[in-house]
């Protein structure tokens, strides 16, 4: 029942982010509500048991990601959006398309056949700690986790050459 | 006790939301928002599937989508400062060089 109460609550307050990161005008509402989306998410996975992933939500996304966006839009002194013809097509084409797509999911995740759509999630059902993800990671996945590091890198030199002047 | 599908059906609604955003804004930082939005639907469902299955491996690729998001967002805010540098917009109407 609490598990039921604090879903719906948290729920709502992820889905109300989402709808007002798209009815704000200007890009510093939208990154707020953003990290409001974020650490409702947070709470979400805790009530699943994946308190290493909502610890990493929160530092990761909601902490280095979000402020990496403040900071862009403080820096380039963005404002209000405007619109024009284009984005009026893009609303007429956009929002049917949407509402096909939202139908669709909706279809099929209620006529789903098999075990899957009547399975219920007790409160913190998944039961990982972070010594088990650690476990995980360092042997069955220590490729892709070292392969991410790469990446990592190859990110770190490519904003760095990106972001600097072209005055070589 | 909550369905699974009810965390499915979040997941999907925070994603179609996040598709409309990037179909409606026109800000390209909030384009990007809107691409932040979608990972994050996605990481709710592997989240929920890792708890339905019992199986950590979603939580793992949780971590892997953070990375390739963080990635993402710092080349992505690169790419953003040189677009404003060169044509002085963030609208992403106006950023049409490569259109016929």
């Amino acid at each position: 029942m609490l598990h039921l109460v604090l879903f719906f609550i948290f729920a709502a307050v992820c889905v109300a982010g989402a709808i007002n990161l798209l009815a704000q005008r200007h890009p510093i509402s939208s990154a707020l509500s953003l990290i409001v989306v974020m650490g409702s998410l947070a709470v979400l996975y805790l009530l699943l048991g994946a308190e290493f992933v909502a610890a990493v939500q929160i530092i990761i996304y909601a902490g280095a990601i979000m402020v990496l966006f403040v900071f862009v839009i403080m820096l380039l002194n963005a404002g209000e959006e405007e619109h024009g013809i284009a984005s009026r097509v893009a609303t007429f084409g956009g929002l049917p398309a949407v509402g096909v797509l939202v139908a669709l999911v909706i279809y099929s995740l209620t006529h789903q056949s098999g075990s899957g759509a009547a399975a219920t999630l007790a409160i913190g059902g998944s039961g990982g700690s972070t010594r088990d993800i650690a476990t995980l990671l360092f042997s069955k996945f220590l490729l892709p986790f070292e392969v991410t590091s790469v990446l990592i890198l190859i990110a770190i030199m490519g904003a760095v050459v990106l972001a600097r002047r072209g005055d070589r | 006790m909550v369905p699974l599908s009810y965390y499915l059906g979040l997941s999907a609604v925070l994603f179609c939301l996040g598709v409309l955003g990037f179909l409606l804004k026109r800000n390209i930082v909030t384009i990007f928002m809107s691409i932040e939005l979608m990972l994050n639907a996605v990481n709710l469902t592997f989240v929920a599937f890792a708890a339905h299955l019992k199986n950590l491996d979603g939580q793992i690729f949780v971590f892997f989508v953070m990375v390739v998001a963080a990635a993402e967002a710092a080349v992505g805010l690169a790419i953003i400062i040189a677009v404003f540098r060169t044509r002085e917009t963030l609208n992403v109407d106006r950023v049409n060089l490569l259109k016929l």
